[in-house]
């Protein structure tokens, strides 16, 4: 979602996006032409006229799980933002019984929160587990 | 799931769902305060503000409803700009 309209949308993915992915952007690119969503999300700048580089995990009912909200002149990391899906998906399918720790990414090893692991983390996940 | 809209002179806009009948009922002072109180409202673990937009999906002018993906996993992304560079 950006300020620009759907017009200019159509350009950028017929003339660029579609040539650095086939078939073009899968997902709808979405217009906020006087930044409203933007205003709501709290992502539009006044002072710049544009919205920053916001982005939010919204899960099935309509909560907002996540989010982070860059400046214009750094991209955003797709694969963190997946990882962190994948891990409110775990701890939604568990019900809320499992938590992932520090570095978590799929296959890694979740804690399960409760009395028994009060102070008795450090026995089960280690410092290096935090990093790939 | 999403509409296809007409396409006119005027280039679509989108909004927030519910924010019409917001305007109209608190007029002048009030009206900014509820913005910036809007701005506000984003709290992780807190609902998503429904919204309608406009957009471009594969070759269509379509219009997207927010709360027409319960249901499913959204990222929901925004960007400075077309043709930005990052």
């Amino acid at each position: 979602m950006s300020i620009d309209s759907v017009f200019v949308h159509k350009m950028w993915n017929d003339h660029e996006l579609s040539k650095m992915v086939a078939g073009g952007v899968p997902f709808p690119m979405l217009s906020d032409t006087g930044g409203k969503v933007g205003t709501a999300f709290g992502v539009y700048s006044e002072e710049m006229g544009v919205e920053t580089r916001g982005r939010f995990i919204i899960d099935p009912d309509g909560i907002i799980q996540g989010f982070e909200v860059l400046t214009p002149p750094v991209g955003r990391n797709v694969n963190e933002s997946f990882r962190q899906v994948q891990a409110f998906q775990l701890v939604r399918q568990s019900k809320g019984t499992e938590a992932t720790p520090s570095g978590w990414r799929p296959g890694k090893m979740t804690l399960k929160p409760g009395p028994d692991l009060v102070g008795k983390v450090w026995e089960v996940w280690k410092t290096d587990m935090a990093f790939d | 799931m999403a509409e296809e809209i007409k396409v006119g002179c005027a280039r679509p806009t989108g909004g927030l769902v519910g924010a019409e009948e917001e305007k109209q009922a608190t007029p002048g002072e009030t009206q900014t305060a509820k913005g910036k109180e809007l701005k506000t409202m984003i709290q992780v673990g807190k609902q998503a503000p429904d919204f309608t937009s406009p957009a471009y999906h594969k070759g269509n002018f379509v219009s997207v409803k927010l709360s027409e993906y319960l249901g499913k996993w959204v990222l929901l992304c925004f960007y400075p700009g077309d043709f930005t560079f990052v």
